[in-house]
């Protein structure tokens, strides 16, 4: 008996291809299958993997990045231009988002308070992007304890920071 | 690194240079909005008020109007890459190219009324 295994042929709707390789585990003498077997082992996906801080942190940059590119960006354009349009502009502009005393009001704190910690998280994981772009923090010890300094140091910055706008002057 | 395939050879083709342009322009970005980001929380955070008259005048300062508009340039520059990564991930086919068009506007729109907006405060002086 030859020992050569012929890899199952199976036709597959195109629809459950997906569903069938992303539950497939490889077993046995097919785990490398031929590229014609639609059920051949891919490369692992977010499901495979126990969600840990790395991958927290790496989708938060994402999300903090891109919220503050459109936020940010509009209220930062929008801030500058009320600022340059004269002094009623500025005052209509500071109005949405302040008291009549001049104090930040709700939408201007959550406005405020989410773009510092966006921008102090993006900051830190961003500095750590630019370090594993040298090679170095890839061990999984380095590598997690990284990963919780940029949460962490983002959220003492952050409250540092407004400690200093509001009680600090 | 090889030269490619004799058949690439002969053509001419390979590499067209530009393999790392998007990933090193972000990270050049990065290390400027890093710098001029810190600069505006803390000039933003020393500020004495933050009535119109005050923030005017600190904004038609030349030591701040400049790395104002350097902030500008560097940080929108830096968050037209990262939207298109986000685009690239996310979404496919024709409306891929329009999403494309429409980031590099919005860009160019919003930077334009920004430095703009600098500008006119910076050179006009003093309101009276």
């Amino acid at each position: 008996m030859p020992l050569a295994i012929k890899a199952p042929q199976r036709r597959l709707h195109p629809g459950t291809c997906g569903l069938i390789r992303r539950h497939y585990r490889p077993r046995g003498p097919y785990a490398l299958a031929s590229p014609r077997n639609a059920a051949r082992p891919l490369s692992p996906h977010l499901s495979i993997w126990k969600p840990g801080i790395h991958m927290t942190v790496s989708i938060v940059h994402r999300i903090t990045g891109d919220g503050m590119a459109t936020v940010g960006t509009i209220l930062l354009v929008w801030w500058l231009a009320a600022l340059a349009g004269g002094a009623e502009s500025y005052a209509r502009f500071a109005g949405l988002f302040t008291t009549a005393s001049g104090s930040l009001n709700i939408l201007g704190y959550i406005l405020g308070v989410g773009l510092t910690l966006s921008l102090f998280q993006h900051m830190a994981s961003g500095i750590r992007h630019l370090v594993m772009d040298t090679g170095a923090g890839y061990e999984l010890k380095t590598n997690r304890r990284g990963a919780w300094l940029t949460v962490i140091s983002s959220v003492v910055l952050t409250v540092l920071y407004w400690a200093y706008l509001v009680w600090g002057k | 690194m090889g030269n490619g395939t004799e058949l690439g050879r002969v053509r001419g083709l390979g590499s067209a240079r530009e393999g790392a342009h998007h990933w090193w322009h972000q990270r050049v970005t990065a290390g400027s909005n890093l710098f001029l980001m810190l600069w505006l929380l803390i000039s933003i955070a020393r500020q004495p008020a933050y009535d119109f008259g005050a923030l005017h005048a600190w904004l038609a300062s030349a030591w701040v109007a400049i790395p104002m508009i350097l902030l500008i340039v560097s940080v929108f520059y830096h968050f037209r890459l990262g939207l298109q990564v986000l685009i690239e991930d996310y979404v496919h086919g024709e409306l891929r190219v329009g999403l494309m068009a429409l980031l590099t506007f919005f860009t160019i729109s919003t930077a334009g009324i920004a430095i703009f907006s600098i500008l006119k405060i910076a050179l006009a002086g003093v309101p009276a």
